[in-house]
């Protein structure tokens, strides 16, 4: 067989931790390889052994099957191995192809030929139909766009081998599809790609073959055209993955939250909330789908007193809760899963122990009359970390060193750890592998099944699909429709998300 | 092998010891013997009690400049207005030292709470231009440094003295002063002050680690946005650092004041503890322990150098470019680091 990449048996250690043992990885020229596992597994890893960042302990490297001693990133890019990180690495206010040329820029004499440069930037852009402008600046064009500019650079550099380190968890749907375009045509010039991804869907949809690893371990190859998500979940994770998530009816109680007429304005002054009402219950999980920038930021963000609302009424119960501040609203039961847990979920350089007494520090037990009680607040952390099942060496681990999906077990044990009467949990997965989904899922029908109220807010309608008891349909800063999951679907969730809330009307 | 904690202790230790060598690397050049060099500045800080005591007093402000700023920089933000707030402590802790008339046991601790009282206003202006208007303390806090210098130098002249260049001694019962220890020390000017510094490093330590509220300006110095998610309030915890922060500064003006001078005099430039704090910090790894030792090490890096011309003659400039050079290699501990790891590795 004519491979194009071998890492055979390869093994790398860390101080404590096996990363890769065993694993082997071979790809063909022209196709599309999946490397899968859960955050935390080794791809990483095992992509940073091939890239020449980490040297391995044992196993060897074949590139178009000579031996290769890929000691530093230079080597592997001589040897036509690019990568397409994951966190772009741009100049925000260079063009595009200033960033492309950026440490191999073609001179005449003493000056970068920058014409030259985007001519040719510009023919690889056609050659493999990325339609990038060669002229524009990075900070004026989309994420999706960057990403492509990432992928031109490796192409400048004369990459024949493209490793895409989960290319789609920052892009929109529209987006992945082009994305996939793109690594068809890429293959079809003879390119041969490593696609690191936990998304399923993703692997079914482009990959040849894809190759799995569990927490270090090697577990074998397979062709995807003869396997199904089922078995590659379970491949995965090691055991069974249940992917619709299993619940029982909803039993809705009183109301615990209600909103009406609210309105909010952005930073910019725009309003972005117009006279929106809601309600949830107790007992029911109520997703909110909808087209990002539509309003679902700043309603949240309105609720747990992050944002000034204009106009309108907030209620907990029977208490108002418009305009509190973040400790006032929830100290009224209120917890908060925010959507970016790095930005608002964590301080990355605490420990992990005490991001788990984040709101609560100043309580008994954690501390008295303003001196904290260290063995308290460990003790607490330390039995959340164990029912929550976040994996970290210790509670005195920096948030920063764990995974993402362990960054939000964290956060999602400290937050309904609080017995909040309400629970606002946005994109409370995202970015994570299907064993932890199908944990954080279990965990917030549990807290429904508590009695407690949850307002879900995911782009991914999967999972409003999957997790919702009701769906409000959010459009232009208000829900359009009141709608069941069980008695809806996509096409109808997308017409609506579009702002075609007529249909519904229709049907009355 | 090196845990995180060993490097991190290993940086600034191996800075200093390059800092020293690059030292002798420079005698050597312009033709000094480096060992005799070295042996003086050892004997300048060391050499007998009137030395030591005299590294002790130059310490003594050094301490609480260092945990000025490094106070500041671990909830967050840069005071580069140390200088300042300890013009403003020096002046207030010598107004009331030279203006009461009461016993030591109030006369003392008043002097010494107006200094750490000027030193916080100092802050406070800065920190509440931050959390109200967004301005930048750095900014504000440079042109405060002029402020407090010319209007400290207006005050002595003008308001504290008779159209005179230094005001009149402070009254014996708000002295810092001590004729047991200075007899000890064959009258250096060392005085009680050390005590004080060396305890607020614990204060400093105690609050930062050990206090909810100390707790809220590491969060909010990490980041604002999960502490205000978390329910802390940014501006109240902004400038609260600044306060805390111009605090300590002043209080190492009343060192000066209080202890080693006595009274005040009109400066024709910057007294350098408030910078020299800066460097102290960031030696120290804005840590209180690892502040006690750096300001020890520069205390007798000053100290000593007064001895080298005398007793090797190599210029006294000589060791502000060690000090230049240690600073430099902390700043640039990622070359350090380098090293470290390389040897981690062939150790293997």
């Amino acid at each position: 067989m004519n491979y194009v990449i071998e890492m055979l048996n390869i093994r790398k250690e860390f101080p404590g931790i096996v990363a890769n043992d065993n694993i082997t990885l071979q790809v063909e020229k022209g196709e599309i390889h999946a490397l899968l596992g859960e955050n935390g597994a080794g791809k990483s890893t095992l992509m940073n052994v091939l890239f020449g960042l980490y040297q391995p302990e044992r196993g060897e490297i074949k590139v178009r099957g000579e031996k290769a001693n890929i000691t530093d990133p230079n080597i592997a890019n001589s040897l036509g191995i690019g990568m397409v990180h994951q966190h772009f690495m741009l100049v925000d206010t260079f063009t595009v192809t200033e960033n492309i040329v950026l440490g191999s820029e073609p001179k005449r004499g003493a000056t970068v030929d920058i014409r030259q440069a985007e001519q040719e930037v510009a023919e690889l852009s056609e050659r493999y139909g990325l339609n990038v402008n060669p002229k524009a600046k990075i900070r004026d064009i989309s994420v999706g766009m960057q990403q492509r500019v990432e992928i031109l650079k490796t192409l400048y550099r004369g990459a024949d081998i493209l490793i895409f380190d989960e290319p789609t968890a920052v892009l929109t749907p529209q987006e992945i599809k082009e994305l996939i375009d793109i690594m068809n045509s890429l293959v079809k010039e003879g390119k041969s790609i490593i696609l690191i991804t936990h998304k399923l869907k993703e692997i079914m949809e482009v990959c040849d073959r894809c190759t799995v690893i569990r927490k270090g371990q090697g577990i074998g190859t397979v062709e995807v055209s003869k396997t199904n998500p089922t078995e590659l979940a379970s491949l995965m994770v090691g055991r069974e993955v249940n992917f619709s998530t299993e619940k029982t009816p909803a039993q809705p109680k009183e109301t615990f939250l209600s909103i009406k007429d609210l309105v909010v304005k952005d930073a910019r002054g725009v309003e972005m909330v117009k006279g929106l009402n809601l309600e949830v219950k107790a007992g029911e999980i109520v997703g909110i789908a909808g087209v990002d920038g539509n309003g679902q930021s700043e309603l949240i963000e309105a609720i747990t007193g992050l944002r000034k609302s204009e106009a309108g009424s907030i209620h907990l119960h029977d208490k108002a809760i418009t305009n509190l501040t973040p400790r006032k609203v929830s100290q009224s039961g209120v917890s908060h899963i925010p959507q970016d847990r790095h930005k608002f979920g964590l301080v990355l350089d605490f420990p992990i122990g005490e991001n788990m007494v984040l709101q609560t520090y100043y309580q008994s037990p954690y501390s008295k009359k303003g001196v904290m009680n260290l063995k308290n607040i460990y003790k607490k952390a330390e039995s959340l970390i164990k029912e929550y099942d976040v994996r970290t060496p210790d509670a005195y681990t920096k948030a920063r060193a764990l995974s993402g999906g362990n960054q939000q077990k964290a956060i999602i044990g400290r937050e309904v750890d609080r017995s909040p009467d309400l629970i606002i949990a946005a994109q409370p997965t995202r970015g994570l592998d299907v064993g932890a989904i199908e944990f954080i899922h279990k965990k917030l029908i549990e807290e429904r099944d508590k009695g407690r109220a949850v307002l879900l807010l995911s782009f991914e309608l999967d999972e409003v699909m999957n997790l919702s008891d009701r769906i409000g349909v959010m459009f232009d800063g208000r829900i359009i429709a009141d709608v069941k999951p069980e008695e809806t679907n996509e096409q109808e969730l997308g017409l609506l998300m579009a702002g075609n809330a007529d249909k519904k009307a229709g049907d009355q | 092998m090196f845990s995180n904690r060993m490097i991190n202790i290993l940086i600034p230790v191996l800075s200093v010891v390059l800092g020293l060598l690059s030292g002798a690397v420079i005698m050597l050049v312009f033709g000094y013997n480096p060992i005799s060099g070295f042996a003086a500045l050892w004997n300048g800080a060391f050499g007998d009690a009137y030395f030591f005591g005299e590294t002790v007093r130059q310490v003594t402000p050094y301490i609480l400049s260092g945990l000025a700023v490094a106070f500041a920089l671990r909830s967050g933000l840069l005071n580069i207005g140390v200088e300042g707030q300890v013009f403003v402590g020096w002046l207030a802790s010598v107004w009331v030292g030279i203006s009461f008339d009461l016993p030591m046991v109030l006369h003392l601790p008043l002097a010494i709470l107006a200094a750490a009282a000027a030193g916080a206003f100092w802050g406070f202006i800065p920190g509440l231009l931050k959390a109200k208007l967004g301005v930048h303390e750095v900014i504000v806090t440079i042109m405060m440094n002029y402020i407090a210098l010319y209007s400290s130098n207006a005050i002595v002249r003008n308001f504290l003295s008779e159209e005179g260049d230094r005001t009149e001694n402070i009254a014996e019962t708000a002295s810092l002063q001590s004729d047991w220890l200075a007899q000890m020390t064959f009258y250096s000017r060392i005085h009680y002050g050390f005590i004080l510094a060396l305890f607020m490093a614990l204060v400093m330590w105690f609050v930062l680690n050990r206090t909810t509220r100390g707790f809220e300006l590491r969060a909010v110095g990490f980041n604002q946005h999960a502490s205000k998610y978390a329910g802390m309030s940014v501006g109240k915890n902004i400038i609260l650092a600044m306060v805390i922060s111009g605090a300590f500064a002043g209080l190492a003006g009343a060192m000066e004041g209080l202890g080693t001078f006595g009274f005040m005099s009109i400066k024709s430039g910057f007294t350098n503890i408030g910078f020299d704090g800066i460097a102290v910090a960031l030696l120290g790894a804005n840590t209180a322990v690892g502040v006690v030792f750096a300001a020890f090490l520069f205390g007798i890096l000053k100290i000593g150098a007064l001895n080298m011309p005398t007793e090797a003659g190599v210029p006294t400039e000589l060791v502000e470019i060690i000090v230049a050079l240690i600073i430099f290699f902390v700043a640039s501990s990622y070359m350090i680091r380098w090293v470290i790891l390389r040897f981690k590795k062939e150790g293997k």
